[in-house]
């Protein structure tokens, strides 16, 4: 796909620049960039789900690459791998229906004796399942091969119908067309995520309950701001959230929706968690374990909120679930930023003087960007899908990708 | 195309109809230092080129004019121009321009040898058209040049005489800082705090005396203005098209700050004025030197520059590289014995080996090296594919390009290791010593104050190695020519001339070295410090509202003083380069040029210029009086025009006059005697009119008996002139 190059390498300069960043518009970016990479690409005669599955993967592989730490990219990439198999299965599926529907229609008169349509749509339902996870006992014991069926099924759709070639590439538009629409949907369902989230904001905060939040995340935001439209009256205590002081923005706009507001230090979280009900923060990624990727200092508030036994919730749209695990080697956990966020470096610059010792810089200055917080922490996960403990992380992210997606690489041609 | 400029221009959307018609925001990156202070390296590749933690600098400047949103640049090669141009290929600049939302377009030129000249061309090639960014490819950044940009826009809607906009960076206010940190000389600017105007602006080369000199209309015309010495100057300029002309114009102008930017703000006939913007959280720094190159490395390793880390940007056909604990760069593919220790803040390049109980602290090794057993590396850089073998030790030097280290060689602070240079078993290359494959050219202008190319610097590549080996053997060069594993000891094993200290002498070495300063000097620059400051805070003058800033600046004392003696001094340089066979015409306009920036009289240019025919004059002569006479008379024939130039009216030839009589007394005493003789020499060539001399000899009757002496020792001459007067008076009548 030569038309796309240019858009592909756009974005991952963007990426390797540190230009877009938040996993909310890095989803939707790449969601963006992977829509108008499936809409430029010619679908071959055969095997079309394949090959565009290896475009979006040979895609993904560089945007990955550009920005390892945001692990968001990775998420789409794979959330859109699984949605080209998803509707390459349900558009044969949608045969089979046919198929089967004019069976039934055929078989009226035998009173429904005949069970043989009926088995052939629940074998294709369980390898359309198949398909999608990873292999379960069950359908080692069932023991048939997923091939066989797909390619009974096409068959049959075929012989049924009668369809001629011309049809074909009607289907192949119609392939593209349903991965481009269902991309739409992935989008939307970014854009809606808090939406869905602060839903369930009036369920989780109660009357008169402060709550404690630590930076600023656009999602606790909203949830906080659903939970206020209700008419609920609670107090937030905001942690400022050094050293980019996010804190002091997510202040300012909760006090402009009348919240009552405190702010303090992080190093004040502690001293503050006995009168806190709930710990309601954002995270950049939830690994597959239940643990989390989360601003610095995240991990000192879930070590306070277990010590004082305070809810310890994190609010998170589905595009920030990760099928990986911390211990992944892909995973890349933390990145270090400029040091200027903590110093001044006009103030500091004698002591970042080389020449006047033996070349040994005597100040270093630290400044991760992420904490990582264990799943024992996290005493719950509010999704666009609901709410979800540590432990059901796993099962919600087999829900969202393929299994053998985890890794995205481009297969070998062979 | 157009799309992209739609999208840039959609920050300052909204504006009235000028941000439509605006024109792409284009940059001038000059991949030429225009100086030496990296040679012996730059005789074999550009500066620009030259790796900073394992990526080359104009890679950084370039990738942070992209990010600053910048639609095109220009590089403007000058020596080396094709490997310049190669690495823009290979990287990807240029070429492709689909990809890119910059466009990179290499501008060649080799007969340019200042920033001056540069831009001249520049402004003859006719392609910027609105403001544009002026960078020199050695400059490491991540600011954002929005505000800035915008800063300069709507100064411009108001005051179209605002051309430029400099960066400045807040630093550690301490006069060691810029000495000790970039190797820098200290600048002093002056800057109006309500409008940031630039008033004042000097590097303080000497160092030495510390009183600045500001003129007093500057504190005339402005009620309040800060002096900062606490400002770094990043050399990142936003400047209208507007400068180009003005370089044009003044084809005299050379350095950017010495000339241009003092050009503006001395001369006030032109009315352009400068400005500067404050930086604060964000990077710039400018590698001048190796101490500069040292200190920005550093910051590069400990993240000032994010996003321009080594494990964030990877350039081009760059290495993946990841980040360890203790800030410990690794490429992928990196052999490491279990046995070396890795000391904090160092990078390893890709494919890069290290033997056995090896110590590397504080250090860059490239990619490509090869690291034998036992060796301790600390607070060096070594470049690609450099040799190492057993037992070497190299500290705070700067190993090039394939370097060849031979068991034991031990490598002493301060040494520049150009490319491909041998070393031999257990050699030590002592401190401070410059070593490369090319011969230090013997011809090179001493005058360190002067900035000029690479002009041998046309060598694209080095020698190959057989002719070098015939060449080293010279007596005068301390180099051997023998197969050098055959040398056990010695201190002579190196393959290659190692370079004479610079003319500034061993003094100046550890300035601008990688090497830290020695402990010795360190304390002998506080100790010049802690005296000046109390002289300084007894000078202090306050004889005007001015704030000062408040960290530290009491050093800095406003003396009013006169510029005559300097005009002076810098007509006779003029003059000496006219000697040298620069055309008249030039001359006078250089002149002209001076006398403006300085504010003065033509009657004071007269005497000046008088002053240097008479020096040249006097130094030719070698001192004999026969001689002097003869030369002054062929001087004074051969520049009688020039002079003429500034001697129409009788006050200016009385000011010669003057002055000649002032020579006679202080300066040049070997004239006394001739005065007699060369003034009638002086009237004969039309320089001094009748009317002059005798208004001359009328002032100095009611002088003293001291002042007489010349009117005197003319006395005939006089005389004679009064009664050809009379006698013209006569012939009237």
């Amino acid at each position: 796909m030569p038309d796309v190059q240019p858009l592909v390498s756009e974005f991952v300069l963007k990426l390797k620049r540190r230009k877009v960043e938040g996993s909310h518009a890095v989803a939707r970016q790449t969601a963006e960039l992977l829509r108008s990479v499936v809409s430029q690409h010619r679908m071959g005669s055969t095997n079309q789900a394949a090959a565009l599955a290896d475009a979006i993967r040979s895609v993904g592989e560089q945007l990955i690459s550009a920005n390892p730490i945001e692990l968001a990219v990775g998420n789409i990439v794979r959330r859109v791998l699984h949605i080209i198999k998803e509707e390459d299965i349900s558009s044969t599926a949608v045969g089979i229906e046919g198929l089967s529907v004019t069976v039934d229609s055929d078989d009226e008169y035998d009173s429904g004796n005949d069970d043989h349509p009926t088995l052939s749509a629940a074998v294709l339902a369980s390898h359309a399942r198949n398909a999608l996870r990873a292999p379960s006992l069950q359908t080692l014991l069932d023991d048939i091969p997923v091939s066989t069926a797909l390619s009974r099924s096409a068959s049959s759709t075929g012989d049924s119908d009668g369809k001629t070639a011309g049809d074909k590439s009607l289907k192949t538009r119609k392939l593209k067309h349903d991965v481009i629409a269902a991309i739409g949907d992935l989008i939307e369902e970014i854009d809606t995520c808090y939406d869905q989230i602060s839903e369930q904001a009036v369920e989780l905060i109660h009357q008169n309950e402060v709550i404690l939040t630590l930076g600023r995340s656009r999602t606790v935001k909203e949830f906080l701001y659903a939970a206020k439209e209700k008419k609920r009256s609670f107090r937030v205590f905001v942690a400022e959230g050094s050293p980019r002081y996010q804190g002091h923005v997510l202040a300012k706009e909760l006090v402009e929706k009348g919240v009552q507001t405190t702010v303090i230090t992080d190093s004040a979280i502690f001293a503050m968690i006995s009168r806190v009900n709930m710990v309601i923060v954002g995270a950049h990624a939830i690994m597959a374990n239940g643990g989390v990727i989360a601003p610095v200092g995240m991990n000192m508030v879930a070590l306070a909120a277990q010590k004082h036994a305070v809810p310890f919730v994190v609010v998170a749209g589905s595009h920030k679930l990760c099928p990986l695990y911390p211990h992944n080697p892909e995973v890349l956990l933390n990145e270090l930023k400029s040091p200027s966020d903590l110093l001044d470096f006009g103030e500091f610059s004698n002591c970042m003087n080389f020449s006047t010792q033996d070349g040994t810089p005597l100040l270093n200055v630290v400044n991760p960007t992420f904490d990582y917080v264990p799943p024992k922490l996290v005493s719950l996960f509010v999704t666009d899908t609901g709410g979800h403990s540590p432990s059901y992380m796993y099962r919600l992210i087999s829900e969202y990708y393929s299994a053998d997606d985890l890794v995205v690489q481009r297969k070998s041609t062979s | 195309m157009s799309q992209k400029k739609s999208r840039g221009g959609a920050a300052g959307a909204g504006d009235d109809a000028e941000d439509l018609s605006r024109s792409p925001l284009q940059a001038v990156l000059l991949a030429d230092s225009f100086t030496l202070k990296f040679r012996p390296i730059t005789l074999e590749r550009p500066k620009v080129l030259l790796p900073l933690v394992n990526v080359p600098m104009i890679d950084y400047t370039l990738s942070w004019l992209e990010t600053a949103g910048v639609e095109e640049v220009f590089v403007f090669c000058c020596a080396h121009a094709q490997q310049v141009k190669e690495h823009l290929e290979d990287a990807g600049w240029t070429g492709q321009p689909a990809a890119r939302e910059m466009a990179v377009t290499a501008v060649e030129s080799h007969d340019a040898i200042s920033a001056g000249d540069a831009l001249r061309v520049m402004y003859g090639r006719g392609v910027i058209h609105g403001d544009f960014i002026l960078i020199s490819g050695d400059t490491v950044s991540n600011m954002s040049l929005k505000d800035a940009l915008q800063e300069h826009k709507d100064r411009r809607k108001k005051d179209p005489l605002a051309v430029m906009t400099m960066i400045i960076k807040h630093s550690k206010p301490s006069i060691l800082t810029h000495q000790t940190r970039l190797g820098n000389d200290e600048i002093v600017m002056a800057i109006a705090p309500e409008t940031k105007e630039l008033l004042y602006y000097e590097d303080r080369a000497d160092g030495s005396h510390l009183c600045v000199t500001i003129d007093k209309d500057i504190l005339a015309s402005n009620p309040t203005l800060q002096l900062h010495n606490n400002m770094e100057d990043c050399y990142i300029d936003i400047c209208s098209p507007e400068v180009l002309s003005l370089f044009t114009d003044n084809f005299d102008y050379q350095h950017l700050r010495r000339h241009f930017v003092k050009g503006l703000l001395v001369d006030d006939i032109m009315g352009y004025k400068i400005y500067t913007h404050e930086i604060c959280s964000s990077y710039a720094a400018r590698i001048d030197n190796f101490r500069s190159y040292d200190a920005v490395s550093k910051d590069i390793i400990q993240r000032w520059t994010y996003p321009m880390v080594p494990d964030v940007l990877s350039f081009g056909n760059c290495h993946e590289v990841k980040l360890h604990r203790q800030g410990i760069y690794k490429a992928s593919d990196v052999t490491l014995s279990h046995s070396a220790q890795i000391g904090a803040n160092s990078v390893i390049g890709n494919a890069t080996s290290i033997g056995e109980h090896c110590k590397i602290s504080n250090s860059v090794i490239g990619a490509g090296c090869c690291i034998g057993k036992n060796v301790i590396i600390h607070g060096s850089y070594i470049w690609d594919n450099v040799i190492i073998e057993d037992g070497c030790k190299v500290s705070n030097s700067l190993v090039g390009d394939d370097v060849h280290l031979r068991a034991g060689a031990i490598v002493e602070p301060g040494c520049i290791l150009s490319f491909k240079i041998k070393v031999g078993k257990n050699v030590v290359v002592p401190a401070y010593s410059k070593v490369s494959l090319l011969e230090k050219p013997s011809n090179e202008d001493s005058d360190e104050e002067l900035e000029y190319a690479d002009t041998n610097s046309g060598v694209t590549d080095s020698p190959p190695f057989s002719s070098m080996r015939s060449n080293a053997g010279r007596p005068a060069v301390p180099s051997k020519d023998d197969d050098l594993g055959a040398s056990e000891t010695g201190t002579s094993g190196v393959l290659g001339y190692i370079w004479a200290s610079s003319d500034t002498g061993t003094q100046e070495d550890w300035r601008q070295s990688i090497a830290p300063i020695p402990k010795e000097k360190l304390q002998e620059m506080q100790h010049a410090v802690s005296v000046d400051d109390d002289n300084g805070s007894e000078e202090d003058l306050n004889n005007r509202q001015y704030e000062q800033d408040h960290d530290g600046d009491s050093e800095i004392s406003v003396v009013e003083d006169d510029d005559y003696t300097k005009f002076e001094k810098e007509v006779e340089e003029t003059f000496q380069r006219a000697l040298d066979g620069i055309h008249e015409d030039n001359l006078i306009l250089e002149i002209n040029a001076l006398r403006l920036s300085y504010s003065l009289q033509h009657a004071d240019c007269a005497g000046a210029v008088f002053y240097s025919v008479m020096r040249s004059a006097s130094v030719a002569a070698q001192s004999t009086n026969d001689n002097l006479l003869k030369t002054t008379a062929d001087a004074l024939a051969k520049w009688k025009d020039l002079l003429r130039n500034y001697t129409k009216t009788v006050d200016e030839e009385m000011e010669i006059l003057l002055k000649f009589e002032e020579m006679c007394q202080e300066t040049t005493k070997e004239f006394c005697s001739l005065f007699s003789k060369i003034l009638p020499y002086l009237y004969d060539k039309d320089v001094v009119s009748e009317d002059a001399i005798l208004r001359w000899a009328e002032e100095k009757e009611n002088a003293d008996e001291a002042d007489k002496v010349f009117v005197k020792q003319s006395d005939a001459f006089i005389q004679w002139l009064k009664e050809a007067e009379e006698e013209d008076d006569d012939e009237e009548e």
